[in-house]
């Protein structure tokens, strides 16, 4: 017999939902077995690679340590929430940052919580936490970069999806751009014709 | 996860008070705060209890405020919310330096200063920085409050004087006098638990403690006497020597850290000097 769970409601990608499972049982496999979510990836279940990163009202955490009693009442935002149209998952495949793909949702959903104007220090200490075996983190880094010069432009614009979606994170507000066209997150044998033209008449 | 789910139970208090109760009444119980030591127990199947308390509703245990010269820290406050308080990076500022290299910012937005005492690693990033800070252990029951100072409160290793129907609720640390200093000797900067990791104050009074070199994080008080007396570095380096029981583990050796131990101990002392700042610049 199956024991009869309370029913735990919270916000999943913008819509409220119920669901009714162990309340211990893992924000992660909540997420992949009872919503069908499979974008959230499970890799190490210790919290070292963060591949199973979500943004817990507002913040990353790893899912695979976070038990769904404590999602009552909480924001959760998946992979899935961005749609395949937010600016990092575009930069992403255009630039690199994914290549066997399953450090991919992880990162970025790490990256989205950092909002769009961190500085590269603050992407690298931001994605500290989540692994990546293929890329050597320089094309995530990129993908990143371009992103958020994107999301940046897409804030002060009219709404469309993409920029509705760079409300995600507790990033500093538009307006205070501190990606420093000097400290440019791109290898140094990069062949990005727009990035080595900033760094030619770039402001130093 | 390598734990059946259905073997588990969790219990759900509304309050500190009720909470209590349950540990008095319906024990033993696990208390449960940001999960992040006990979900990796139950994902690799090696955490053995099934019974659980969720603390984290549990408003009265979180917070950092300041009463007299006494900074005290809710139990369940978070590592991002020690990085992030003015009050703690003005205070005490290893602390927050601690926080910062604790696990990854998934670990540092869920795991708590409570959480780190409660797991009493002998690693435990925050344990040397409280055992240089006087921290005291405050420990609540349905019909007590006591406080611990943090160099009583472990027996052994992963040991306590935490009885079963006691919660941490909160760390209180007095008033730090004199230059703070942190650093933690890892594999990398990010989620790798340290080989060996140092606190150090050094005023008037001179308190150093260690992590990764014993049983449980320790104290150096003939090291502390011998610098604070004017002996030499070298001899100082020497007595931390009989000091410190560090072992061979899959982190390190045991050679390898009474070196890096002597080095710390150095680069403490000559960082921290009169004016200096403490802090290793990176």
């Amino acid at each position: 017999m199956t024991p009869a769970f309370p029913a735990i409601t919270f916000t999943l990608n913008g819509k409220r939902v119920t669901v009714k499972a162990h309340p211990l049982k893992r924000l992660l496999d909540v997420l992949r077995e009872d919503f069908g979510l499979t974008g959230t990836k499970e890799g190490c279940g210790e919290g070292e690679c963060g591949a199973c990163t979500v943004v817990l009202d507002g913040r990353a955490v790893n899912s695979c340590l976070v038990p769904l009693a404590q999602a009552r009442g909480a924001r959760v935002d998946t992979i899935e929430g961005l749609k395949g149209r937010h600016p990092l998952q575009k930069a992403f495949a255009e630039r690199g940052g994914a290549q066997c793909g399953i450090c991919t949702p992880g990162m970025v959903m790490a990256a989205a919580a950092l909002g769009p104007n961190p500085t590269l220090e603050d992407v690298r200490v931001g994605l500290a936490g989540n692994l990546c075996r293929c890329t050597g983190y320089i094309g995530i880094y990129r993908s990143i970069k371009q992103a958020n010069t994107e999301r940046r432009r897409g804030a002060s614009a009219p709404a469309s999806p993409t920029a509705r979606a760079t409300t995600l994170g507790r990033g500093r507000g538009p307006g205070s751009a501190r990606l420093q066209p000097g400290k440019s997150v791109r290898g140094r044998g990069s062949s990005d014709p727009r990035s080595a033209a900033r760094r030619k008449g770039g402001s130093r | 996860m390598n734990t059946a789910i259905a073997s588990l139970q969790l219990l759900q208090p509304s309050s500190l008070t009720a909470a209590l109760k349950m540990l008095r009444d319906d024990g033993p119980l696990t208390p449960l705060a940001g999960g992040t030591d006990i979900y990796v127990g139950l994902n690799f199947g090696t955490l053995k209890d099934r019974r659980f308390i969720d603390i984290s509703p549990i408003e009265a245990m979180r917070g950092v405020t300041v009463r007299g010269d006494v900074l005290r820290v809710g139990a369940l406050t978070t590592y991002r919310e020690l990085i992030e308080s003015r009050v703690v990076n003005r205070l005490v500022p290893m602390l927050v330096a601690a926080s910062r290299e604790i696990g990854a910012v998934q670990i540092q937005n869920r795991g708590t200063l409570g959480g780190n005492v409660a797991n009493g690693s002998p690693a435990g990033d925050t344990l040397p920085v409280l055992l240089a800070a006087d921290a005291l252990v405050e420990l609540q029951s349905c019909d007590w409050v006591r406080k611990v100072p943090l160099r009583d409160y472990y027996t052994g290793y992963r040991r306590s004087v935490l009885r079963r129907d006691e919660l941490i609720t909160a760390i209180e640390i007095p008033a730090v006098h004199g230059s703070q200093f942190f650093r933690k000797v890892g594999t990398r900067a990010a989620q790798s638990i340290s080989k060996v990791v140092i606190a150090g104050v050094h005023g008037a009074e001179v308190r150093i403690a260690f992590g990764s070199v014993a049983p449980t994080v320790v104290r150096v008080p003939k090291t502390e006497a011998a610098l604070a007396s004017g002996a030499s570095l070298t001899e100082a380096q020497e007595i931390l020597q009989t000091e410190i029981v560090p072992i061979d583990d899959v982190r390190s050796t045991a050679a390898y850290r009474r070196r890096v131990a002597a080095n710390l101990l150095e680069d403490f002392w000559r960082s921290t000097g009169r004016g200096r700042a403490g802090f290793p610049q990176k």
